[in-house]
């Protein structure tokens, strides 16, 4: 591997999670060893939690009910809105209600295996424990799970799973696990013990003598640029899957928070891991904005199929069974449609690339409901999957009870972000990062119904515990915006914001962001190599230089101005695009949701090389005119042993 | 597609605000209403103008941050969110005209964009079962019968977008509080916060300045995720008891 | 600073009877009050078709319940006392209702299309303005008789007397539909603010609220109709 790209650092590792004691007792022994706060101290000190969704609002929300005073940041009108709520699937919990001998340890060696053995263990087997806590919490709030008609929870089984394990609420399980955390923080901001920040978008990070102390937040309203400080800094804002234009994301969700910590110091661990989710409506023409998932549940029932002639262009009725190629059922016998998703998803633009791709674009396979229709009758389909018939013909004007639904995959989540210690804290000292927005248990890959769980262990359980440990030296000495490091945050955010102002040239940030999107779908997507990466790396930097002198911004920044807060946010988007970019060069493997072509088995899946890169890759920022610096975090399988996944 | 479209400009909440005519070509069946109001804006800026302000976010009908009266409907013509709504629901040469939602509880903050901060404060008021983090009984010690739970769900899924004080004649937020209150009151676990919750859900919306319902209907036929009137007559069953057991809105 | 918590604008309620869920339970009673009143009436006035003498026997009956027991008038004087309070109760809270909604819409839509709204419920403030005028001249014609072609006469006289005229039965009958509209969602919407509409109840509220009313209506209207053409005179 040649080594322009960047430079290697120092290791990095771990140091919180208690390493003498086995593994299902070092969540309790953390919780024991980590200092307390006491309830009158807690009083005196300040936590600010930026982003709202699963993780940031049951953070904020529970913060507060312990006794501290917290300042709650997003950006948009309510914190209803944040982009959890779109979640579909449900949440997985090692309850074994239904007996089919789950347990926390079979979750969390699921989840290790789902992630392609690069997640760490201890982690995902907190997350395993709390799984069980988050289900009892959501109920006691009012969350109106699916119920069976004994009035007991029901549960389903949930993409690559073999136990029913997921908890669900119809197709909505993220909106109403969030609706139950907004309403938790509503209560808390009604008690006046947290302070709401609407419409605010972080913009940089205070670090004062080595600690986070505060942010740089712009109100999207009046366009004022202003100061806040805290003892701790939490960051819970999302993926940043928008860095592809296209994806399953909110129109809002961005990388800005997370990556403008980076350049203050946190680093960023394993980039390249996206989740491409293999069932979302194909796109329909270039002016296309986001990309709809459907939830992942419709392959409990449809089934995957392509024409097994290329360039069939018969309608999908009168193509007749033997002239079918149901490609999962025939590659993984055992799993069939229900494979992991970056297997389903390959798969898919496996049959594509070889011209057997159906759709206007041959960007798309069939999801077949007709055996289902005729097995459970069209009622129960429509019962359990209506919704999801409905917004399909909403969007493309087809009905999917009498033809076969188009599906062909798109971005859905990043299990990259910043990296974070087992107590949730970063390389930064005093900021804690939660939910998507950190590298997470996810691995290389992650398991349906898992992100839910995560947002929700990491904002109720995990770290209201650990933060205590790091705030028991506080309160902190006080700063205010005199404080020369808040200062110079306060200019660098104003200066950034005339300079987009007054470039003043012939491109839309909007144009800059469809370019940045289709080349790192094209280039870094679903396949990766050490061609396409070169290829990009070579193109972004002429990107990003164009940017910054073609940009055009109009209107000014003492108002509403959502094309400003685009542009600020593609900014950031192209410059982590290269890091992404020279993470996955780096990584010449195949693990997980990051396939590179040269690492394949004979049978095409991905071939892992445990030998070289059992490690997270740990991103340092350097000023620019450096290259990146990488600390490796050696990972180490006491409990799950290394193998290579199969699903056949 | 070609379209007109008349578009309520306001630059910020202290001017009046106007209808603007725009022309619009080359617009693809395909695509979502949202996605025409891009190829607008990217004109408009292009031009050197201001590009029309309007809130979204998810663009998949279940944030409920977008929404505009379209042709004087609450989202348009089909009954989902303005994100969900495609131009195949409009003809060749239509004349589209386009405003905020108009509620004084709503104030505008430009153009198309409203502040629905006072949905937050109706909930802050009571909209929330107290269970504070950590205190959960095991999820299992409350059976909920599966036809409440059915319920309680269709009431939850209000995804608080304002399309129904915006297309109420008296501009009530009735059915985004019955939703909540219906929701709660129908689990068990809402049961001891009931009778408070729902006077004081009542008196935050009236302080808010929004309008009194009478029943007409409008709120529940714009309704993008199709919450039922049966919940306002749940809401008022519930707070005449409340208010006969003696419960009083806190001040 | 960015903004923080804003309390809502709006006056506080300061007691209960102020919020708008109560006014409008003030106004389902007293609607159904004075619709018992109307079956009561309907019923009464159909004694027409039993010849003068009944009529005003009827009429004078009314006037004499419950003597000796109590002086004359008793029981009239109450039921006009609770029609009145009715009354007054009704139109407070359509005026305060109203008043409320037009504060919280103060700029209009340039373009705004109905999706639900009934005719009927569309003209329930400015209808029932107009049944309230309607009332007045009705007091004034038939019971009091000030503006009665036959003020002196009996009650038997002037009702024949005042439907005899086309135009003044033409009146009455715009009236009486514009009150029946004004039933037609005032029985929907009290089912609804008491409490008592669900889902599945809804659509037979809304049938019975339509039968109610056309009946009711049709009682009234079977007076004049047949004074006009005739059979009653």
């Amino acid at each position: 591997m040649p080594l322009d790209l960047f430079n290697v650092g120092d290791p990095i590792a771990d140091t919180k999670a208690p390493m003498d004691v086995p593994i299902a007792e070092r969540w309790s022994s953390r919780r024991f060893r980590a200092r307390l706060v006491n309830p009158a101290n807690r009083r005196k000190m300040t936590v600010i939690v930026v982003g709202t969704g699963l993780a940031g609002g049951s953070a904020a929300a529970t913060l507060g009910e312990a006794g501290y005073k917290v300042k709650s940041f997003w950006y948009q009108d309510s914190p209803r809105r944040a982009h959890s709520v779109a979640a579909q699937g449900g949440i997985n919990a090692a309850k074994n209600y239904r007996n089919d001998g789950d347990s926390v340890h079979r979750l969390f060696y699921d989840t290790v295996k789902g992630g392609d053995f690069r997640s760490r263990e201890n982690n995902v087997h907190r997350l395993a424990e709390v799984s069980t806590n988050i289900i009892d919490q959501c109920v006691a709030q009012g969350v109106p799970f699916a119920r069976e008609y004994g009035g007991l929870l029901d549960n389903r089984s949930f993409g690559g799973a073999q136990v029913s394990r997921t908890f669900y609420a119809r197709g909505q399980t993220g909106q109403q696990l969030l609706y139950g955390a907004y309403q938790a923080l509503e209560r808390q901001i009604a008690a006046g013990n947290v302070e709401q920040h609407a419409r605010t978008e972080m913009l940089d990070l205070i670090v004062v003598d080595g600690r986070a102390r505060g942010i740089v937040a712009r109100d999207l309203v009046t366009g004022e640029i202003s100061t806040h400080f805290a003892d701790a800094v939490v960051l819970a804002t999302g993926g940043y899957g928008n860095v592809f234009y296209l994806s399953t994301n909110a129109k809002g969700s961005n990388t800005t928070a997370i990556w403008r910590a980076h350049k203050r110091g946190a680093y960023f661990a394993n980039p390249c891991y996206t989740q491409i989710h293999p069932t979302c409506i194909p796109v329909s023409g270039d002016y296309q904005s986001k990309l709809t998932l459907m939830s992942e549940s419709l392959r409990n029932d449809g089934r995957v199929w392509v024409p097994k002639e290329r360039g069939d262009t018969r309608d999908p009725r009168e193509i007749p069974e033997d002239e079918r190629d149901y490609y999962l059922e025939r590659i993984y016998p055992s799993f069939g449609n229900l494979v992991p998703r970056d297997i389903a998803s390959r798969q898919a633009k496996n049959v594509c690339d070889e011209g057997r791709g159906v759709g206007p674009n041959g960007l798309g396979v069939y999801l077949d409901f007709a055996d289902a229709i005729q097995r459970l009758g069209l009622s129960a389909v429509e019962a359990k999957y209506g919704n999801l018939f409905d917004m399909y013909n909403r969007i493309t004007g087809e009905n999917a009870y009498e033809t076969p639904m188009r599906i062909y995959p798109a971005v859905h989540y990043t299990m990259g972000g910043l990296w974070v210690d087992y107590d949730l804290q970063s390389t930064i000292p005093g900021m804690f990062v939660i939910g998507e927005a950190n590298f997470s248990d996810h691995g290389a890959n992650r398991l349906g119904a898992s992100a839910l769980m995560q947002g929700l262990a990491d904002g109720y359980f995990v770290l209201p515990n650990t933060i205590n440990d790091y705030l028991a030296d506080g309160p902190f000495e006080k700063v205010d915006e005199s404080h020369p490091a808040a200062a110079e945050a306060l200019q660098g955010v104003q200066d950034q914001v005339q300079k987009l102002l007054s470039i003043n040239g012939t491109r839309t940030p909007a144009s800059f962001h469809r370019e940045l999107g289709k080349l790192m779908w094209d280039l870094c997507g679903m396949e990766r190599s050490e061609e396409s990466l070169r290829k990009a790396l070579d193109r972004i930097p002429e990107i990003r230089q164009e940017f910054w002198s073609n940009v055009k911004v109009s209107g000014d920044w003492s108002s509403f101005n959502p094309t400003l807060e685009h542009a600020g946010r593609v900014a950031d988007f192209i410059e982590l695009a290269e890091l992404m970019c020279i993470d996955a060069l780096h990584r010449a493997e195949s693990c997980g949701g990051h396939f590179r072509a040269e690492s394949q088995t004979p049978e095409g899946e991905a071939l892992r090389d445990d030998e070289n890169f059992a490690y997270v890759a740990a991103w340092e920022w350097t000023p620019e005119s450096a290259p990146p610096v990488l600390h490796r975090e050696a990972l180490e399988y006491e409990y799950v042993h290394l193998a290579q996944r199969s699903y056949k | 597609m070609t379209l007109t479209l008349r578009v309520w400009r306001q630059k910020d909440p202290s001017v009046k605000g106007g209808i603007v005519t725009y022309e619009l070509a080359d617009i693809s069946p395909d695509m979502s209403f949202l996605e025409m109001l891009d190829v607008l804006n990217e004109q408009l800026i292009l031009g050197g103008d201001d590009p029309v302000a309007f809130d979204h976010d998810c663009r998949e009908g279940i944030c409920g941050m977008c929404g505009v009266m379209i042709n004087g409907q609450a989202h348009g013509p089909e009954q989902t969110t303005t994100c969900q709504l495609h131009m195949r629901s409009f003809k060749d040469g239509d004349t589209i005209t386009i405003e905020p939602w108009r509620a004084s509880a709503f104030p505008v903050i430009k153009d198309l964009a409203v502040d629905r901060r006072a949905f937050d404060r109706i909930i802050q008021a009571g909209g929330y079962i107290s269970a504070p983090t950590g205190t959960a009984p095991e999820a299992h010690s409350v059976p909920v019968p599966k036809k409440d739970a059915d319920a309680a769900f269709d009431a939850a899924t209000c995804i608080g977008c304002g399309a129904c004080v915006a297309a109420c004649p008296n501009a009530s937020s009735m059915l985004f509080t019955a939703a909540k209150v219906t929701h709660l009151g129908l689990m068990p676990q809402g049961q001891p916060e009931r009778d408070d919750r729902v006077v004081n859900m009542v008196a935050q919306q009236d302080r808010e300045g929004f309008g009194g319902c009478t029943n007409i209907g409008e709120c529940s036929a714009s309704c993008p995720k199709g919450i039922s009137m049966e919940t306002i007559s749940r809401l008022n069953h519930d707070l005449l008891g409340a208010l006969r057991a003696g419960v009083r809105p806190k001040s | 600073m960015a903004t923080v918590t804003q309390a809502g604008q709006g006056r506080t309620p300061k007691a209960a009877k102020t919020t708008s869920v109560f006014k409008k339970a003030v106004m389902a009673v007293s609607g159904i009050i004075m619709l018992l009143y109307l079956v009561a009436h309907m019923i009464g006035n159909l004694k027409v078709f039993t010849g003068r003498e009944n009529f005003n026997h009827y009429s004078e009956w009314i006037r004499t319940i419950g003597e000796p027991a109590v002086p004359a008038q008793t029981v009239l004087t109450i039921i006009r006392i609770v029609l009145l309070v009715a009354v007054v109760a009704h139109f407070w809270a359509a005026v305060s209702l109203w008043r409320q909604a037009r504060r919280a819409r103060p700029e209009r839509y340039v373009v705004k299309k109905a999706v639900a709204q009934t005719y009927a419920a569309r003209t329930m403030r400015w209808g029932g303005v107009i049944v309230l005028l309607f009332i007045i001249y009705h007091l004034l014609d038939l019971t009091v008789g000030a503006i009665n072609p036959d003020g002196d006469g009996t009650p038997y006289d002037r009702l024949v007397a005042s439907f005899s005229n086309p135009f003044i039965t033409a009146f009455y009958v715009l009236a009486l539909l514009l009150l029946g509209m004004h039933l037609r969602h005032g029985i929907w919407s009290a089912t609804q603010t008491l409490g008592l509409s669900n889902r599945r109840r809804e659509r037979t509220a809304n049938a019975a609220a339509i039968a109610f009313s056309t009946l009711l209506i049709a009682g009234f209207l079977l007076v004049p109709f047949s004074v006009l053409f005739g059979l009653v005179d």
